[in-house]
């Protein structure tokens, strides 16, 4: 019985140290004391063109690099081109009207601070494969799927 | 100490007034113009010295402000190595601007010998004022530093991108706007900048 026991116990162990090991990290395959080889850096797209969101408030992706763009106190580089009162000469879309809402509802004259920092909820993209698989579908992909099933 | 001074630049004075004697006209003519030579390289060179980054950054104010910040950025390291380095963008190539900047940069130098910028906290405080000092100059002379590297009519439009190229082909086209008025803050990280055009 008690041998049963210590060998129930060393199976369970041993599976456990390996399923360990197959849990998918951004590290990949290197041991924590090595270096890892860097991927190269990708550029950002930077084709300005729009692209479809998933669903209707899904914050817009950046199609064009933002490299060195500051977003603090001082200054953000973001509202210079798409702020309300700069559209006209840079021709860029204006930020949603909702970015003017703050936290009780009211519209303020300018953009809220609860909005300010546009990296929160917008970024630019590479052209990279996905780092980890996920089964992310768009709003009508999974409106067709409900209607199919039904 | 100072009749010694004194007597000796009368005797100075004196060999130099005197009409001279044993010397021929052409000696004293390329005597003269090597004298000018080495007077003037000596001067620009010192000049020159004080253009390298080595010196710029000599101080701790711009070594631990606005170098680390020009670190990170494009006009530090790229893909094709070339580095533009403080005095590219901050003095004139044209001689009478240069030796106009660098009198105006002597007063830097006294603000930095007196500490008037000599913190962090300082520097930040003072920091719109340098900045809007940079701006005025960089406007006047139509961004004149930025053109010594960028040139109007080699951009080639098609090679950037579309945002870029449409405000390119516009009002910097026309002359409507000039670099500094779109691109503030390329190398180093900007003042608070509430009350400037577009930035507010
Ligand atoms: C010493 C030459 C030099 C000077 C002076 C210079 N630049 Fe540049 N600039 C460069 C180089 C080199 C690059 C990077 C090119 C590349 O991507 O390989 C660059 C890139 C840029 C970019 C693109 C930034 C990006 O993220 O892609 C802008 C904008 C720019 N410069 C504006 C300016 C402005 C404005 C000034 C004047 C204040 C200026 N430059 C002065 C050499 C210079
Ligand atoms: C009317 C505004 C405006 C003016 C004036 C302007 N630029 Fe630009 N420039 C832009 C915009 C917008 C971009 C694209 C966004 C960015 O890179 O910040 C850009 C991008 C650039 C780039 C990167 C181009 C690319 O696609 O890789 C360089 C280099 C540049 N500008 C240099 C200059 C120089 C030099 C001047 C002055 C001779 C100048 N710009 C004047 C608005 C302007
Ligand atoms: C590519 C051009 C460029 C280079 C290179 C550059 N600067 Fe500047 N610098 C500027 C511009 C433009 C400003 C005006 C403020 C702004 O738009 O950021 C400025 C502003 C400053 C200021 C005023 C304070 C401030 O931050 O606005 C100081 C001080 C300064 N630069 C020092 C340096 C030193 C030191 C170096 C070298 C380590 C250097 N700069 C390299 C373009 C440049």
């Amino acid at each position: 019985m008690k041998k049963l026991i210590m060998l129930i116990g060393f199976i369970t162990l041993m599976t456990a140290s390996f399923a360990e090991n197959q849990i998918a990290t951004l590290r990949g395959e290197t041991v924590l004391t090595d270096e890892p080889v860097a991927p190269l850096m990708m550029p950002e797209v930077n084709d300005d063109r729009r692209l479809s969101r998933d669903y209707p408030m899904a914050a817009p992706t950046i199609p064009h690099k933002t490299d060195g763009y500051r977003i603090d106190l001082n200054s953000n580089k973001c509202l210079f081109c798409h702020n309300r009162q700069q559209v006209s000469a840079s021709q860029a879309p204006m930020i949603s009207v909702t970015h003017f809402m703050n936290s009780d509802g009211n519209f303020l004259a300018d953009v809220s601070p609860n909005r300010y920092f546009c990296n929160q909820c917008h970024v630019s993209q590479q052209a990279v494969d996905v780092l980890i698989e996920n089964e992310f579908i768009s709003m009508d992909e999974l409106l067709k799927r409900a209607h199919e099933s039904h | 100490m100072l009749t010694r001074l004194k007597a000796m630049l009368r005797r100075w004075w004196r060999v130099f007034s005197k009409p001279s004697v044993h010397l021929s006209l052409g000696f004293l003519t390329l005597g003269g113009f090597l004298a000018g030579v080495i007077f003037w390289g000596g001067f620009n060179t010192a000049m020159e010295y004080a253009n390298t980054e080595e010196f710029c950054i000599g101080c701790h104010e711009m070594r631990e402000n606005v170098y680390v910040e020009l670190q990170e950025t494009v006009h530090f390291s790229n893909p094709s190595g070339v580095r533009a380095t403080c005095s590219d963008c901050h003095v004139p190539h044209e001689w009478s601007y240069k030796i106009a900047r660098k009198m105006q940069a002597s007063k830097e130098v006294w603000g930095k010998v007196f500490g008037t910028i000599d913190t962090p906290e300082k520097f930040e405080a003072k920091r719109r004022e340098l900045a809007e000092h940079e701006w005025a100059r960089l406007k006047a002379n139509d961004s004149l530093e930025c053109r010594n590297c960028h040139d109007f009519s080699s951009m080639d439009f098609t090679r950037q991108s579309e945002r870029a190229a449409l405000q390119h082909s516009t009002a910097l086209a026309s002359g409507d706007k000039t670099c500094i008025d779109c691109h503030k803050g390329i190398a180093h990280h900007l003042p608070d900048m509430s009350g400037v055009p577009g930035w507010d």
